[in-house]
C-alpha cells in the first residue's frame, strides 16, 4: 500500500517538497543545537523544560484523541464514524511520532536513549511514558494498516484485530493519564501538584485532537474525492464543544482553589502567566489570546446553528486548537518553573534554532500524516465510489 | 542495454561509495597502530615492576569491559579497591590509576582507537595528563 | 521439503537475530571482573546516613562562606559561566532567608536573620524526589550510607530530576564546561563533566573513599580555625547516636527547608 504515496498530483508534490524543506532546515538547527549543547536554546537553569517538552505534551494529547473516533464506532457500532476512524488512527500515528522525536531533541545525550530500555526503572513515570507510547505507535499501525489492507482487498477485516483495537480504546488515556503523572506527582511545583491534573490533560486532549481533525477532514472532503461524512463531521464538532467546555470549567476549579485558599505557592505561578509577576509578564499576552480563543471557541461551539455552519465550525476549531496548543504545548511547563523554588523568577522564550527544530519536528509529522492519509485516501477512493454511499464491508 | 548510461552512472556512484571508508581513510587505516609505554612515569619503576593492572594479553582484550565495571562498582557501588589476578590491589580510576603510568594519551591510548576508528568519550569528562615531550 | 520464498525468509531472519542475539546477550553477561575482586577503601568513612548541619551564628559574611564554596568548586572541577546567568552552574551557594525558606516569609523578622547568608547545597534527601523520578537511575540513593549520587556516565540529560528537586539544587550542562573552568585551579584527580549531563553535590562521595571530610566542611574549619571558634559546617552520621551531628541536633532547635514535602532532607540549619 505505501506505492499509493509515491503517485500524486501537483499540489500534493509542492506540498511534500516544502514539508522536506522544512524539515531540512530543522536538520541543520537540531546539528546545530547536537554539536553545542541544549544552552542553544531558551532554557535555564530555573527553566529546564521548555517549548519543546511543551509540545510533546500537547501532542500526547493530540494521539489519544484517536479514540474519540474509534470508540464510538467500535465499541458502540456508531456508523458514521465508519469513514472517520483510519483518518483519526493515522492522526495518532503521526502525533505519536512526533511526540517521540520531541524528547529526543529535548535530551542532553541522546545516544544513550537506550539507557531507559537497559536500566528499566518501573518508580519513574518516564519509564512508563516510553512503554505506552511506543505501544501506543505500535497499536495504531497495527490496526491502521490490517483494517485499511483489508479495506482495499474488500474483504472485511480478520477476527484478531478486534481485541486489539478494544486494547487501543483502553490503553488511549492512558498514555496521556501518564504523561500528566509525569507533572501532577512533583512536590516541588504547586502549579502542576494538582489532582485534576490527568483529567484536565484528557479533556484538552479531547477537544484539541478532534478540532485538528475535523479540519483535516474538511482540507480531504476539499482536495480528494473521499468525503469522511458531513455527519460525522457535526458529531465531533459536539465532541469539541463539550470537551472544550469541560476544559475551561476544569481551569476554573484550578483558578478556584489557588485563589480562594489564598496560599501564596498556588498562586505564584497564575499571577505569573496572567498578570505578571514583580514586573516580570513576558508570557501575560501569550496566555490572554489563549483564553480569548477559547471563549470565541466556545462562543462560536455552543450555538447548534453556528456550528452547523461548516465555515464557522471551522474557524472555532482553529481557535480551539492554537487555544489549546498554548495553554498546553507552553503555559502548563513554563508556569511550573515560574517562580523557582526559592520564589526567584527566570523568564523563558524560544530561541531561533529551538524554534526550526520544532518547526521541523512538526513538518516530520505532517510529512507522515501526509503520507499516511495519501495511502488511506487513495484506498477509499477506489473503494467507495459514491460520495455518500454506504459501501461498507461488515 | 536499456537506461545504459544511467545504470552504468549509478553502478560507479555506488561503487565509489561503498569503497568510500577504504579510499578516504588513507594511511592512517593501514599503519599498524604502535602503543608506546615509555612514559616518564613507567621509566621510573625498576623493570620487575613495570606490570599494569592485569596482563598485556588480558588488557588488549578486555580493558573496555574492565573500565566499565570499574566505573559501575566506583560510582554505583561505592567501591573502590580492586584486586588483579595476582593478589596486588589497585585503586580503580581511570584518571588516577590507569593514567598515572599511562600519561601519554596520544601515544598510547589514541594510536588503536584512530586505527579502528572508534572515539570513546572518555576524556571528555575525564581529564587525560598532560602530553609531556619525550 | 518444500518452502516458498517468504517463508525461507522469515527464518531466515529470525534464526539470525536469535544467533547474533544470543551470543551478544551471553558475552555480555559475563563479567571480565569477578565480584570478589573488588572491595571498599578500610580507610573510608562511612556512616548509614550522613548529615550536615549548618551553624548561622558562624556564617556572617563572604569571607565566613566564600572559602566552602571556593573549596567545593575547585576540587570538583565546577566551571564558572560567565556568558550566560542561565546557564550557572553551582554546587553550594548563598541565599538570604526568604529565598531559602519560601512560605516562611514575615515581614517583621529581624534585620539580622533577612539578610543571614544561608548555604545551600543539595539536601540529599532521606525520600528524595529527584531519585523517584529519574528513569534510568541515573541519580541514586547509596544503600551504604544515603548519599544521593550522580551517575554521569548513564544521565541522558532528560532533566526530570531538575523538575523534581523542590530544593532547586541541580544544575545542568547547557554547553561544554571545560572552557570554563580555570586551567589554574583545576582538579587534575576529579573529572569534568561534558555537555547534556545534569550535576549537583554528592557529599564529595570521593573523599569520603579516602578517609576525608567534604572539602565544604574542611575549609569551614580552617575558616574556624583563623578566627578561632568552632567550624559552621558539621557533618556526621544522623543514625549514630554518639555523633556531633545528633549532640547538636539534642541541644539546638534547627529548621531544615521544606520539610512538609516529605522529602527527609539532612541538611539542618541552626539560626
Amino acid at each position: 500500500m505505501l506505492e499509493k504515496a509515491i503517485y500524486g498530483g501537483r499540489r500534493y508534490w509542492v506540498w511534500v517538497c516544502f514539508l522536506l524543506s522544512l524539515i531540512g532546515i530543522g536538520f541543520l538547527a537540531y546539528l546545530y543545537q547536537f554539536q553545542n549543547g541544549l544552552g542553544v536554546t531558551g532554557m535555564s537553569r530555573d527553566v529546564s523544560w521548555g517549548l519543546y517538552i511543551g509540545q510533546f505534551t500537547f501532542l500526547v494529547g493530540v494521539a489519544a484523541s484517536g479514540v474519540m473516533v474509534v470508540l464510538p464506532y467500535y465499541l458502540h457500532n456508531y456508523k458514521k464514524f465508519a469513514r472517520l476512524t483510519i483518518l483519526g488512527e493515522f492522526l495518532a500515528i503521526a502525533a505519536v511520532i512526533m511526540c517521540m522525536l520531541f524528547i529526543f531533541v529535548d535530551l542532553g545525550q541522546p545516544l544513550r536513549v537506550l539507557n531507559v530500555i537497559l536500566h528499566p526503572t518501573p518508580n519513574s513515570v518516564m519509564f512508563y511514558d516510553m512503554l505506552v507510547l511506543s505501544g501506543y505507535l505500535f497499536l495504531n499501525v497495527l490496526i491502521g494498516w490490517t483494517v485499511l489492507g483489508a479495506e482495499r482487498k474488500e474483504v472485511p477485516p480478520p477476527k484478531w484485530v478486534k481485541p486489539f483495537i478494544i486494547l487501543s480504546i483502553a490503553w488511549a488515556p492512558s498514555i496521556h493519564t501518564v504523561t500528566a503523572f509525569l507533572y501532577a506527582g512533583i512536590p516541588g511545583r504547586h502549579f502542576w501538584l494538582s489532582a485534576i491534573m490527568a483529567a484536565r490533560f484528557l479533556a484538552s486532549a479531547f477537544a484539541g485532537g478532534p478540532s485538528l481533525l475535523i479540519i483535516l477532514a474538511m482540507i480531504v472532503r476539499k482536495y480528494t474525492k473521499f468525503d469522511p461524512g458531513k455527519e460525522a463531521i457535526q458529531t465531533l464538532g459536539k465532541i469539541v464543544t463539550y470537551c472544550m467546555l469541560i476544559n475551561v470549567f476544569f481551569l476554573g476549579l484550578e483558578f478556584f482553589t489557588a485563589f480562594y485558599s489564598q496560599i501564596p505557592g498556588h498562586m505564584h505561578s497564575f499571577v505569573y502567566l496572567y498578570t505578571g509577576l514583580h514586573g516580570h509578564s513576558q508570557l501575560v499576552p501569550v496566555m490572554w489570546l489563549s483564553s480569548i480563543l477559547a471563549v470565541i471557541a466556545i462562543a462560536l461551539l455552543v450555538f447548534p446553528q453556528i456550528r452547523k455552519n461548516e465555515s464557522l465550525l471551522a474557524v472555532a476549531c482553529v481557535a480551539t486548537f492554537f487555544s489549546l496548543w498554548i495553554d498546553k504545548g507552553f503555559g502548563l511547563v513554563i508556569g511550573g518553573f515560574v517562580p523557582n523554588p526559592f520564589e526567584k523568577i527566570t523568564e523563558y522564550w524560544p530561541t531561533l534554532p529551538e524554534a526550526l527544530i520544532t518547526l521541523a519536528v512538526w513538518s516530520i509529522g505532517f510529512l507522515v500524516l501526509t503520507i499516511l492519509y495519501k495511502i488511506a485516501i487513495s484506498v477509499k477512493e477506489d473503494v467507495v465510489f459514491d460520495k455518500y454511499g454506504e459501501r461498507q464491508i461488515k | 542495454m536499456y537506461n545504459g548510461g544511467k545504470i552504468l552512472l549509478g553502478l560507479i556512484i555506488f561503487i565509489a561509495l561503498v569503497t568510500a571508508p577504504f579510499w578516504l581513510s588513507g594511511k592512517q587505516a593501514t599503519a599498524k597502530p604502535d602503543p608506546k609505554v615509555d612514559t616518564p612515569e613507567i621509566l621510573k619503576l625498576p623493570e620487575n615492576e613495570r606490570q599494569c593492572v592485569e596482563s598485556k594479553a588480558y588488557m588488549k582484550k578486555e580493558h573496555m569491559k574492565m573500565l566499565n565495571e570499574w566505573r559501575d562498582w566506583v560510582v554505583r557501588d561505592g567501591l573502590t579497591v580492586y584486586t588483579n589476578s595476582t593478589g596486588k590491589q589497585y585503586t580503580m580510576s581511570l584518571q588516577n590509576t590507569c593514567m598515572k603510568c599511562h600519561s601519554n594519551k596520544k601515544k598510547f591510548c589514541d594510536e588503536c582507537h584512530n586505527y579502528a576508528a572508534v572515539s570513546p568519550y572518555c576524556w571528555d569528562c575525564h581529564i587525560a595528563p598532560k602530553e609531556k615531550e619525550l | 521439503m518444500s518452502m516458498n520464498r517468504r517463508e525461507f525468509i522469515k527464518i531466515a531472519g529470525l534464526s539470525s537475530i536469535l544467533g547474533i542475539g544470543g551470543v551478544a546477550g551471553v558475552s555480555a553477561l559475563k563479567n571480565s571482573v569477578e565480584a570478589s575482586q573488588t572491595s571498599k577503601n578500610p580507610e573510608a568513612l562511612t556512616a548509614k546516613r550522613w548529615a550536615m548541619v549548618v551553624d548561622m551564628s558562624k556564617f556572617a559574611s563572604e569571607e565566613d562562606f566564600q572559602p566552602c564554596i571556593d573549596a567545593c568548586h575547585r576540587a570538583h572541577n565546577v566551571p564558572h559561566i560567565t556568558d550566560n546567568p542561565k546557564h550557572e552552574i553551582k554546587w553550594i551557594w548563598p541565599e538570604t532567608y526568604e529565598h531559602a525558606f519560601p512560605g516562611n516569609e514575615d515581614e517583621y523578622r529581624a534585620e539580622k536573620y533577612q539578610h543571614m547568608p544561608f548555604l545551600m547545597l543539595c539536601n540529599h534527601c532521606e525520600n528524595p524526589p529527584c531519585v523517584r523520578v529519574c528513569p534510568t537511575q541515573a541519580t541514586f540513593k547509596r544503600k551504604s550510607d544515603g548519599i544521593v549520587m550522580m551517575d554521569m556516565h548513564r544521565c541522558i540529560g532528560c532533566r526530570f530530576c531538575m523538575a523534581g528537586c523542590p530544593y532547586g539544587a541541580r544544575s545542568f550542562n547547557y554547553k561544554n564546561p571545560r572552557p570554563f573552568i580555570d586551567e589554574s585551579k583545576k582538579n587534575p584527580e576529579f573529572p569534568t563533566r561534558m555537555k547534556g549531563v545534569v550535576e549537583k553535590c554528592t557529599l564529595c562521595y570521593e573523599r569520603l573513599a579516602k578517609g576525608l571530610e567534604p572539602a565544604c566542611v574542611e575549609a569551614a574549619k580552617e575558616v574556624a580555625a583563623k578566627k578561632g571558634t568552632t567550624p559552621g559546617l558539621i557533618f556526621g552520621d544522623l543514625e549514630d547516636p554518639n555523633s556531633e551531628v545528633r549532640k547538636i541536633l539534642s541541644e539546638r532547635f534547627t529548621i531544615r527547608r521544606k520539610p512538609e514535602l516529605g522529602t527527609g532532607p539532612s541538611v539542618y540549619y541552626i539560626i
